[in-house]
C-alpha cells in the first residue's frame, strides 16, 4: 500500500484561511477569525510532522513527488506542473516555515489585538504561509517562482499594513519594485534554463546534468548569475538589500515571520534547491560567496550606527544572510540551511522580543528613549537575552553550531577561503558588538523617557517567546554532521577536509574569541561608560554619519538611478519625443491637411456656373480620353478590363 | 452540429444592431435606453458563448462558416466564420459589451439613446472585424468601427472631445484607405475578397512580390496605428483620456492585433517576416517608452494609455517574433489584457463619477473609505503586472519564453525590464489613489463603494482572472489550433510530436519548406 | 414603322442628337436664370435619348429603348426636386439669377 502524505493540503489549508478570512473576514467575530487564523497553520505544521514521521519511518521514500494531474501551463515544448516535491531540503524548510509560522500567528492574536483590520492582517499571513509553501514544495522552477513572487506580494501587503502611513505604502512599493528587479533576473535564468534544458522540472534538470557530465560553466554561469540575482532580490543581498531596513515598517510579528524567518531566507533555499547548477558553475558559485561576504560585513557594520530597535535587527538579518550565501558559496549547502534553521529560531525571537518590548513601550522604538527594562520585563528580558547569546555565537546555544560550520567550510575552501573566513569572523565580532549593545540600551541603566509605563506582554505572546527561547538554545544540538546526513539526498555531501589536525577547534576558539571580544567592547561602551560612544561619534564624524546614515545607499541609488529614470521618461521622452517630435510631426501632417484644404478650398466658389463649366471641361476630357482608348490600345495595354463596356453593350 | 449553429454568427452581428434600432425608437424615459443596452449586450454575450461551447478544438479551420455570394461584381459575399485564433476574442468582445453598459451607467447623462445606439452599433462592428472572411466585408466592419467611436468622442469628451476625435479619426481613418487600395489591388488581381483563396494565392508566388510587399505594408500600417505601435501612438492618450470609459476600454489593441495576425501575418507572411525585425525594435521600444512615460503621468487616464502602449507592444513583440508559442501567448496576452483593462477602466471611471476628476494627486487614502473598489482594483493591478497565478503572467510568461529562446534573447531581456517598470507606475498608481492620508478632496465628498451593479460585473472578472492564470488550457487549446501549424497527418494532429517540434525550430508559416509541406499536404488530402 | 430605315440615315439623327446636346452644354453653361439653365439639361438629356433610339432601332435591341424610359425617369424625378428646390430657393432669395445662389460656399 502506498501511503499518500497529501501535501497538497499544506499550501492549501493556509489557501482557506485567506479566503474565509479575507472574503468573510470583516463580518465575523475576532474569536473566530483568529481561530481560522491558527487552525490553517496549525493544520499545515501537523502535516508536516506525519509526513516528517511517516518519511523518518521509511513508511514513505523520500523524495516524494505529488502532481496534479492536468498541467498549469502545456504549450508547446512548455510545460509546467502543479507539483509538489518533498525531499529532506523541503521538508527540513516546511517544518521551519509551519512550524515558526505557527508560533508567529500566536503571537501576533495577542500583538494585533487592538488592531483594526485584524482579519485582513490574518487573512495575508495565511497568504504568505499559503505561498511560501508553495515556494517551498515546488517541483519545478516555475511553481517556485509563483510562491516566490506570491510571498512578495503577501510582503507588499503586510509591510503596507497600516496603508495610511505614507512611509508604509512607499516601503511595501519599494520592497515589492526591488523585488522585481530581483525577479527579473530571475526570470532571465529561467529562460536561460527553458532554453538550454527544454525543462522547467527539477529533477530532470538534475537529470540532465548528470547525463552531460563535462559540461561546466559557460551557459550555466550565466543560469546561475542570473538566479543569484533573483535571490540577492528576495533574500536581501548587496546591492538590493535596501527594501528590506524599510519592511520594518510593518506590524512586528510580520518582520518577524517574513523579513527575518521564512521569505528572505527563499533566495539560499532556492540557490540549495538548484545547487546542482551552481556545482557546475564555479565562477558563479565565487560569486556568491563574495556577495554573501561582502553583504555580511556591510551590513553588520551599518547595524552598529543604528538606533531604531527594529533597524539593528532589520540589518543583522542582512548580515545573517549573507553568512548563509557564504556558506552556499563555498558549496556549504547544509551548513547554510542549519544556519537558517538556527536563524530562524532566534532572529524571529529576537523580532518577537522586539515587538514586546515595542508593546511594553507603548509603540516606541527609538533605543536611546528605552533603558532599564530589564526588571519591568523580565520574561521579555530572558527569551531576548537566550537570543543575544545565542546570535552572537556562544556555546552550546543554537548558533554556535550552525556559525562554526559556515566558518570551518569557508576556511578549507580553498585559495580565497581564509580571506572569507577573515571576514566571516570580522562580522561574527561586530555581530557580538551591535546585539550586546542593543541588550545594553534597552535593558539597562536608567529608562530614558518620562511618559512610558512598561508592562510585560500578554501571555500569547510569551509563550511563544519561550518556545522560541528553547529552539534557540537547543536547535543546534544536533549537529552539522547528522544534519548534513539528514540533507544529503537534497544537497550531496560536500565534506570539508582539512588536513590540519584540530582544525575546526582552533577555529572555533577564535569564533568564540571574537563573540566574547564583541561583548566587551560593547560592555565598555555601553553599560560602563555610556558617555563613550558619543565622544567616539564626536571624534570621528565622518565614519558615524557615514554609518548612521547607512552608507548613503538610499541617497545614491536615488541620485543614479530613480531621479535619472524619472526626468529621463518626463523630460526627454515626455517633451521632446512624445510631445515635440512625435506631436510635431503629427502636428506638421496636420498642418499640411489644412493648408491643402484651404488652397483647394477656394475652387469650391460656391458659383454654380463655374462648376458647371469645369463639369462640362472634365466631361470633355474624359470624352477625349475614351476616343483615344477606342483608336489605340492604350488601356488594353495597360490590362484595364475592356470587356466590362461589351457586357455594358449586351455582347 | 445544432441547428442554431450555421446562424449563430449572423445573430451575434444581428442582434446587437437590432438593439441600436430598438434603442433608437425607444423613447428616452427613466433608464429605458440603458436597459435596454445592458439587456441586449447581456444576450449577445450569452450568444457568443455558445461559440467556446460547441467549438470543436481539434478541428483546424474554421467553424460555425458562413458563406453567402451577396454582390456578383465585384464578387463580395457575406462570409463568416470562427477559429481558434478569434474565437476567445469574439466572447471578450462580447463580455465587454455588458461591462461598458454598466460604466456608462452613471457616466452619461446626455443623449443617452444616441450614445447606446452608437455603442451598440461599433459592437456589431467589433464582432464583424473578428468574423469576417471576405475581405470586403472585413473592410467595411472596419470602417464601421471607427465611426461610432469618433462620434462618441467628440461628444462625450470630457475636456476637448472634439479635438481628440479628430485627431483619432485622422490617425485611424488615413491608413485606411491605402488599406482599401491594397484589398482592391488584391481583388483586381486575383478576382477574389475570399480570405483563405487569398492566403493561398499570395503564397502561391503568381504575384509580383515587390507589389505585394507594397500591399502588405499598406495593412500593416493600418493595423499598426490601430493598436497602436510605436511611433503611431499620437491618438492614444487623447483618446483615453476624452472617450467615454465604456470607448475607451475598447479603443485599442484587439481589433489591430486580431487583424495583424490574420491579414497581416496570415496574408503576406513572407513580408511580415521581411518587416520582423523592424517591427520587433518598435514593439521592445514601445514596450519600455509606454513603461517610462505611464511613470511620470499625473492623469490616470494618460497613465492607463500609455501602459496600454506598453502592455500592447508586448503583444506586438510576440506576433512579429513570428512562433506559433509566441502568437498562442499573444492571444492568451490579449484576452488576460481586455479582462484586466476593462476591470481597471470600471473601477477608474467609477472613482472619477464619484470624485469628478483623473488627476492622480488629488486622491489619496481611499482604501479606508472604498475597501471593496481597492481590493478589486488591487487585484486587477497584480494580474496586470503579471502576477503569477494570476491572467497575466501566463500570456507574459509564454511571450517572454518563446521571444528568448527562439526569437532574440536581446528582445526579451529589454521586454522583461518592462515587467519592473510595470510594477513601478502601477503600484505607485495604487500608492497614490489608495493609500496614505486622506487627500482634501477624498475627505469633502461621501463615501461611496462599489454599487451592487458594478460589483456583480466586477466579481466575476476577478474570478475570470483566477482562472485564467490557474487553468490556461481551457483556452489556450482552442487558440492553439487557430495559431499552428496546419501539420495534418491522415487527418489527425500529432499534437505531441507538433508541439515539440514548433518549440524546437523557431518557426513560421510561409518558410519555404513548410509551405511546400502543407501543400503537399492539401494535395494528399484533396 | 420603317420610314426612318428608308428616308434618313443614321448620321444625320446623330448629327441632330450632337447639336441638340451641344445646345443644351452651350445654355447649361452661359444661361443665368436658374430655369434655363434646368432646361438646358433637360436638352442634353433629350439628345442622349434621340441616340438611344436611333441606335436601338438601328441593331434591333430593345435595351436602348428600355434605356429612354429609364433616362425619362430620373428627368422627371429631376424636374419635380429641381423645380421644388428652385421653388424653396426662389422664396427666400427672390431670385433666379445662379450667380447670386452661392450657398454652396464653404
Amino acid at each position: 500500500m502506498i501511503l499518500s502524505l497529501h501535501i497538497w493540503l499544506i499550501p492549501l489549508l493556509p489557501l482557506a484561511g485567506f479566503l474565509l478570512n479575507g472574503i468573510l473576514g470583516s463580518r465575523l467575530p475576532r474569536w473566530l477569525v483568529s481561530t481560522i487564523g491558527l487552525l490553517a497553520p496549525f493544520l499545515s505544521f501537523v502535516l508536516v510532522l506525519n509526513a516528517y514521521a511517516l518519511t523518518s519511518y521509511s513508511a514513505v521514500a523520500l523524495p516524494y513527488v505529488e502532481t496534479f494531474p492536468h498541467p498549469w501551463i502545456a504549450i508547446g515544448g512548455l510545460r509546467a506542473d502543479f507539483s509538489f516535491f518533498l525531499d529532506p531540503l523541503s521538508l527540513v524548510m516546511l517544518l521551519v516555515v509551519t512550524g515558526v509560522g505557527f508560533l508567529i500567528h500566536i503571537y501576533s492574536v495577542g500583538y494585533m489585538a487592538h488592531e483594526e483590520g485584524y482579519a485582513r492582517y490574518f487573512s495575508f499571513l495565511n497568504l504568505f504561509l499559503f505561498f511560501m509553501t508553495v515556494l517551498v514544495l515546488a517541483g519545478n522552477v516555475l511553481l517556485l517562482f509563483v510562491g516566490w513572487e506570491g510571498v512578495g506580494l503577501a510582503s507588499y501587503l503586510l509591510i503596507g499594513f497600516w496603508f495610511q502611513k505614507p512611509s508604509a505604502a512607499a516601503a511595501g512599493k519599494k520592497a515589492f519594485i526591488v523585488n522585481r528587479i530581483g525577479d527579473f533576473g530571475f526570470l532571465i535564468g529561467i529562460f536561460l534554463i527553458l532554453a538550454n534544458f527544454g525543462t522547467l522540472n527539477f529533477a530532470q534538470i538534475a537529470q540532465v546534468l548528470t547525463l552531460k557530465a563535462a559540461w561546466h560553466g559557460g551557459v550555466l554561469t550565466a543560469i546561475c548569475l542570473c538566479l543569484l540575482v533573483g535571490a540577492a532580490g528576495k533574500s536581501a543581498q548587496l546591492p538590493l538589500y535596501v527594501w528590506l531596513p524599510d519592511a520594518m515598517e510593518g506590524p512586528t510579528p510580520v518582520s518577524a515571520l517574513i523579513h527575518a524567518a521564512t521569505m528572505v531566507t527563499a533566495g539560499v533555499y532556492m540557490i540549495a534547491r538548484t545547487h546542482f547548477l551552481f556545482d557546475r558553475a564555479p565562477i558563479a558559485l565565487a560569486i556568491v560567496a563574495i556577495v554573501g561576504a561582502a553583504t555580511a560585513i556591510f551590513a553588520a557594520t551599518i547595524a552598529l550606527a543604528q538606533t531604531d530597535i527594529k533597524r539593528v535587527l532589520a540589518y543583522s538579518t542582512i548580515s545573517q544572510l549573507g553568512y548563509m550565501f557564504l556558506a552556499c558559496g563555498v558549496a556549504a549547502y547544509s551548513a547554510a540551511i542549519f544556519h537558517l534553521v538556527t536563524h530562524a529560531f532566534f532572529k524571529a525571537l529576537l523580532f518577537l522580543a522586539a515587538g514586546s518590548v515595542i508593546h511594553a513601550m507603548g509603540g516606541e522604538q527609538d533605543m536611546r528613549k528605552m533603558g532599564g527594562l530589564r526588571k519591568k520585563i523580565p520574561v521579555t528580558f530572558w527569551t531576548m537575552t537566550i537570543a543575544v547569546f545565542t546570535i552572537a555565537g556562544f556555546p552550546p546555544l543554537a548558533a554556535f553550531f550552525s556559525k562554526d560550520a559556515i566558518l570551518y567550510a569557508a576556511f578549507v575552501s580553498g585559495s580565497g577561503g581564509v580571506f572569507l573566513w577573515l571576514v566571516g569572523l570580522l562580522t561574527a565580532l561586530l555581530t557580538s558588538l551591535y546585539m550586546f549593545r542593543l541588550w545594553y540600551m534597552t535593558f539597562f541603566g536608567e529608562l530614558r523617557t518620562a511618559d512610558a509605563h512598561p508592562h510585560e506582554s500578554p501571555r500569547s505572546m510569551r509563550a511563544p517567546l519561550i518556545i522560541l527561547a528553547l529552539l534557540s538554545i537547543c536547535g543546534g544540538w544536533i549537529g552539522i554532521e547528522s544534519f548534513s546526513a539528514y540533507l544529503a539526498p537534497s544537497v550531496g555531501l560536500h565534506p570539508a577536509v582539512s588536513s590540519f589536525p584540530h582544525l575546526e577547534l582552533i577555529l572555533t576558539a577564535f569564533a568564540v574569541l571574537a563573540a566574547l571580544e564583541g561583548w566587551l567592547i560593547a560592555d565598555k561602551y555601553y553599560r560602563r561608560k555610556t558617555e563613550r560612544p558619543a565622544q567616539l561619534a564626536a571624534a570621528l564624524p565622518a565614519g558615524y554619519t557615514l554609518l548612521a546614515n547607512k552608507y548613503y545607499v538610499d541617497e545614491i541609488y536615488d541620485a543614479v538611478l530613480v531621479k535619472p529614470l524619472f526626468n529621463f521618461s518626463r523630460y526627454f521622452l515626455g517633451w521632446v519625443v512624445d510631445t515635440g517630435i512625435l506631436g510635431g510631426i503629427a502636428w506638421l501632417l496636420a498642418g499640411s491637411a489644412n493648408l491643402s484644404g484651404a488652397i483647394l478650398q477656394r475652387w469650391q466658389s460656391g458659383n454654380l456656373r463655374s462648376y458647371a463649366a469645369w463639369l462640362t471641361a472634365a466631361a470633355a476630357v474624359i470624352l477625349l480620353f475614351v476616343f483615344h482608348a477606342s483608336i489605340g490600345s492604350y488601356l488594353g495595354a495597360r490590362g484595364i478590363d475592356v470587356q466590362l463596356n461589351l457586357h455594358w453593350m449586351g455582347h | 452540429m445544432k441547428a442554431i449553429d450555421p446562424i449563430i454568427l449572423t445573430l451575434i452581428l444581428l442582434v446587437p444592431l437590432a438593439g441600436a434600432v430598438l434603442v433608437a425608437l425607444a423613447p428616452d424615459r427613466a433608464k429605458l435606453p440603458n436597459w435596454i443596452a445592458l439587456l441586449t449586450s447581456l444576450l449577445t454575450f450569452v450568444l457568443t458563448l455558445h461559440l467556446p461551447a460547441h467549438f470543436i478544438a481539434g478541428q483546424r479551420g474554421f467553424q460555425f462558416e458562413v458563406n453567402i455570394p451577396w454582390i456578383e461584381s465585384p464578387a463580395i459575399c457575406y462570409h463568416v466564420g470562427v477559429d481558434g485564433l478569434s474565437l476567445w476574442l469574439i466572447v471578450l468582445v462580447g463580455l465587454l459589451a455588458p461591462i461598458g453598459v454598466v460604466a456608462s451607467w452613471n457616466a452619461i447623462h446626455t443623449r443617452r439613446k444616441v450614445f447606446y445606439s452608437l455603442f451598440l452599433v461599433q459592437q456589431t462592428a467589433m464582432f464583424g472585424v473578428f468574423v469576417a472572411l471576405d475581405l470586403m466585408l472585413y473592410y467595411g466592419f472596419w470602417e464601421l468601427s471607427l465611426v461610432p467611436m469618433a462620434i462618441l468622442i467628440a461628444m462625450y469628451g470630457r475636456k476637448d472631445g472634439t479635438k481628440a476625435a479628430l485627431k483619432f479619426f485622422l490617425f485611424t481613418f488615413i491608413p485606411s484607405a491605402p488599406l482599401l487600395v491594397a484589398i482592391l489591388w488584391l481583388y483586381a488581381r486575383t478576382h477574389t475578397f475570399n480570405f483563405s483563396e487569398l492566403q493561398y494565392q499570395t503564397a502561391s508566388g503568381v504575384l509580383p512580390a515587390s507589389a505585394l510587399s507594397w500591399c502588405a505594408l499598406a495593412f500593416l500600417f493600418a493595423f499598426a496605428v490601430k493598436v497602436p505601435v510605436f511611433p503611431l501612438h499620437g491618438w492614444l492618450a487623447d483618446t483615453y483620456n476624452e472617450a467615454p470609459v465604456a470607448l475607451a476600454m475598447v479603443v485599442a489593441g484587439k481589433l489591430g492585433l486580431y487583424s495583424m495576425l490574420r491579414f497581416h501575418v496570415g496574408l503576406f507572411p513572407a513580408q511580415a517576416r521581411a518587416m520582423a525585425p523592424l517591427l520587433i525594435v518598435l514593439a521592445v521600444i514601445g514596450i519600455l517608452y509606454g513603461a517610462c512615460l505611464a511613470l511620470v503621468q499625473r492623469d490616470y487616464w494618460r497613465l492607463m494609455a500609455f501602459a496600454a502602449l506598453s502592455h500592447l507592444s508586448l503583444i506586438v513583440l510576440a506576433i512579429y517574433g513570428l512562433t506559433f508559442m509566441g502568437w498562442s501567448g499573444a492571444v492568451y496576452q490579449l484576452l488576460s489584457h481586455g479582462v484586466v483593462d476593462g476591470a481597471i477602466f470600471l473601477l477608474l471611471g467609477a472613482l472619477e463619477i464619484r470624485y469628478a476628476t483623473s488627476t492622480i494627486a488629488s486622491y489619496g487614502g481611499l482604501a479606508a473609505k472604498l475597501p471593496r473598489t481597492v481590493t478589486i482594483f488591487v487585484i486587477a493591478t497584480l494580474a496586470m503586472i503579471g502576477l503569477p497565478m494570476l491572467s497575466g503572467f501566463i500570456g507574459e510568461f509564454v511571450i517572454f519564453s518563446s521571444t528568448f529562446a527562439l526569437v532574440s534573447r536581446a528582445a526579451a531581456i529589454a521586454a522583461a525590464l518592462g515587467v519592473i517598470l510595470g510594477a513601478a507606475y502601477m503600484l505607485s498608481l495604487v500608492q497614490r489613489l489608495f493609500y496614505g492620508p486622506e487627500s482634501a478632496l477624498v475627505s469633502s465628498k461621501p463615501a461611496h463603494d462599489l454599487r451592487i451593479g458594478e460589483l456583480a460585473i466586477l466579481t466575476p472578472l476577478v474570478v475570470l482572472m483566477l482562472v485564467m492564470g490557474l487553468a490556461p488550457s481551457l483556452w489556450l487549446n482552442a487558440i492553439q489550433t487557430g495559431v499552428h501549424p496546419p501539420l495534418i497527418k491522415n487527418n489527425v494532429i500529432v499534437s505531441g510530436a507538433c508541439a515539440a517540434a514548433t518549440y524546437e525550430a523557431p518557426s513560421l508559416v510561409a518558410t519555404p519548406e513548410l509551405a511546400a509541406k502543407c501543400e503537399s499536404l492539401q494535395e494528399a488530402q484533396r | 414603322m420603317s420610314f426612318l430605315h428608308h428616308d434618313v440615315p443614321l448620321t444625320w439623327y446623330l448629327l441632330l442628337s450632337a447639336a441638340l446636346f451641344s445646345l443644351g452644354v452651350v445654355g447649361f453653361l452661359i444661361k443665368r436664370n436658374i430655369i434655363t439653365v434646368f432646361m438646358s439639361i433637360e436638352l442634353m438629356l433629350n439628345a442622349v435619348n434621340l441616340s438611344f433610339v436611333v441606335f436601338a432601332y438601328q441593331w434591333h435591341e430593345v435595351k436602348g429603348q428600355i434605356f429612354v424610359f429609364f433616362v425619362m425617369m430620373v428627368a422627371a424625378a429631376e424636374a419635380a426636386v429641381g423645380l421644388a428646390i428652385i421653388i424653396a430657393v426662389f422664396r427666400v432669395r427672390a431670385t433666379l439669377a445662379v450667380d447670386r445662389i452661392n450657398l454652396m460656399k464653404l
